[in-house]
């Protein structure tokens, strides 16, 4: 029992948090790129913080569920609708044998995650079951989903959830076309001038199509470097902006090699990370610089605001406690009798 | 550790300690030592590092170790690292088949050298290589040493896919692709070794300080060995502990 996959979509693929503790062997790291709605759609179902969920990619998958259990979306609105009614994302939903979740195109975002509450049967590749599609390796077969797929569910315990009803955040996390970026300047900063710093920083750029888990690139005004920007090899952290030859910014994202020869005149700070995952082409980023003190800041208060929607969602539901509110809408279903 | 020049944020969730911006084995071996030592410093919240030729890239996760935290506890190992640790050098040789359709690019770049075919294999194949990193490509080794005389640019045209275990030369490095890939390298000869096996317990092969030597072998020894790889024997040679280097300046 677990899910059929009718319909791969575009770019459907198993991540969790990423394959860590390898990148010294040329291991990418991959996980979801956008990790903090990756961690809602979990946080919503009470699963582990790392469990692996779907990765749906600007146009999601359709999906036979073989056993009941309980679903959770977050990220970008794919309009996903069950048996062909819409439902809401950011909420828990149950799901009976037979039922089918349709994902749509995305309205906003360019990714939404799914995740269930009887997990995914994946097996784990040196700590993870994210995919590699570079390296062919983890995650379904390590590849993308395809029409007619089928993953076995891990448990068949969850069909239940306390709190049910109130398992629901309203958050509307990525309707702008325009997105400030933070950074933190480095490592290879020094090798931009001034002037290029300057260009960096007060432009607008706009996001290509060349664009997926591996990287994005970005269009603009072009920056100016001192002597080239090759270097010597070295580690490429999640968020690198590298600036090549051609003066045009490179978003490094989960995907990435773990080493290259280009100059990285900053990097995303990580709280920002998912503003650049979901962006759409054509998009306009504006970069601002912050200290490491302040990202880190950021992640904190990031883990508090978490902890708060864990506890927003582990009480019981408000409009079942008011009595009143119960008596006035069972007067009101007896009226429309 | 004299050498180490700097340790700097490489955005919120690395640090990047830089050596001398030289290829060097030394700094190798140094980064090397550093890693090994940093590891058995069980520094909670490191979830990475990443050699490369002159710097090691620490990851943590910021909510477990605050940036100046860590940088303060790797400059307190950095500054107890003795100089001349030494590492178990290991000297691997690596079976090759050259030219032919194992080696598609043999002659043009015997005629970009303006050498031989056989020259360029006695040259490619006379040289012992040093495994600066592993990068790029999961196992995918850097290799430092190459000879200049058959050191070649790379092609106009990359090819979509190059099979696993292709040797080629791209510029002044030579290496060996761990899986099938794109890639603009000139393909000179292919191995039956599988340098990168995602299926064993060790997946990757080599590991920085290695020393490589390619050991030339006939079309049909190759397919004995290719044969053999598959039932999982092991057909490349490992010697362990010839020699210690010192890292010191």
């Amino acid at each position: 029992m677990g899910i059929r996959i009718i319909k791969g979509g575009m770019f459907t693929t198993v991540q969790d948090s990423g394959r860590t503790g390898y990148q010294d062997l040329g291991f990418h790291v991959c996980g979801a790129a956008d990790r903090r709605s990756f961690r809602i759609a979990n946080l919503l179902l009470d699963n582990p913080e790392n469990e692996a969920v779907l990765e749906c990619t600007l146009i999601g998958p359709t999906i036979e569920f073989t056993s009941e259990m309980i679903i959770a979306m977050a990220g970008g609105d794919f309009r996903p609708m069950i048996n062909d009614e819409p439902v809401p994302m950011y909420q828990a939903l149950y799901v009976r044998k037979g039922d089918i979740l349709k994902l749509g195109s995305a309205r906003s975002g360019r990714l939404c995650y799914i995740a269930f509450s009887n997990y995914l049967q994946i097996p784990v590749v040196m700590g993870s079951r994210s995919t590699d599609t570079v390296s062919g390796i983890g995650g379904f077969k390590g590849r993308k989903l395809e029409d007619g797929d089928y993953i076995e569910e891990r448990i068949k315990r969850r069909k239940y959830l306390p709190w049910f009803l109130s398992r629901k955040l309203e958050l509307h996390e990525f309707e702008s076309d325009k997105a400030e970026i933070r950074v933190i300047a480095g490592p290879q900063d020094d090798m931009f001038p001034d002037a290029g710093i300057r260009t960096f920083l007060n432009s607008e750029y706009t996001v290509t199509s060349d664009f997926d888990r591996m990287g994005v690139r970005l269009d603009g005004p072009f920056i100016e470097s001192r002597q080239g920007s090759d270097i010597i090899s070295d580690g490429i952290p999640f968020g690198a902006v590298q600036v090549p030859g051609h003066g045009k910014p490179i978003i490094m994202l989960c995907d990435r090699q773990t080493t290259g020869g280009y100059a990285k005149i900053a990097c995303v700070i990580s709280v920002d990370l998912p503003k650049i995952a979901q962006r759409r082409i054509s998009d306009k980023i504006h970069f601002r610089q912050v200290s490491v003190e302040t990202a880190q800041k950021l992640i904190r208060e990031e883990e508090l605001e978490f902890q708060s929607m864990r506890d927003q969602i582990h009480q019981p539901c408000k409009e079942v406690l008011d009595i009143r509110l119960t008596a006035k809408r069972m007067k009101q279903l007896f009226e429309e009798n | 550790m004299k050498h180490i020049r700097s340790i700097i944020p490489s955005g919120d969730s690395a640090v990047l300690i830089r050596l001398e911006q030289t290829i060097s084995s030394e700094n190798t071996i140094g980064i090397y030592n550093l890693m090994s030592q940093i590891r058995s410093a069980k520094i909670i919240g490191i979830t990475d590092l990443i050699p490369a030729y002159c710097s090691l890239m620490v990851c943590y996760d910021p909510a477990l170790i605050s940036w100046q935290s860590l940088r303060d506890r790797l400059k307190d190992l950095s500054s107890l690292q003795e100089d001349d640790i030494t590492v178990t050098q290991r000297h691997i040789t690596i079976p090759a088949v050259y030219g032919g359709i194992y080696g598609e690019d043999l002659p043009s770049v015997a005629e970009l050298c303006g050498l031989s075919e056989e020259e360029v294999i006695a040259i490619h194949s006379g040289t012992d290589y040093f495994v600066h990193m592993i990068g790029f490509l999961p196992g995918f080794p850097y290799l430092g040493g190459l000879d200049e005389r058959i050191a070649v640019r790379r092609l106009d045209e990359p090819r979509i896919r190059i099979p696993a275990g292709s040797v080629g030369i791209g510029g002044s490095q030579t290496g060996i692709y761990p899986l099938d890939s794109p890639g603009g390298w000139r393909l000179i000869a292919k191995t039956p070794v599988r340098i990168y096996d995602p299926a064993s317990k060790d997946p990757v092969l080599f590991r920085p300080t290695d020393i490589v030597r390619f050991q030339p072998v006939s079309e049909a020894e190759y397919l004995d060995m290719e044969q053999a790889v598959a039932n999982g024997e092991h057909v490349h040679i490992i010697t362990e502990g010839g020699t210690s280097w010192g890292s010191g300046s």
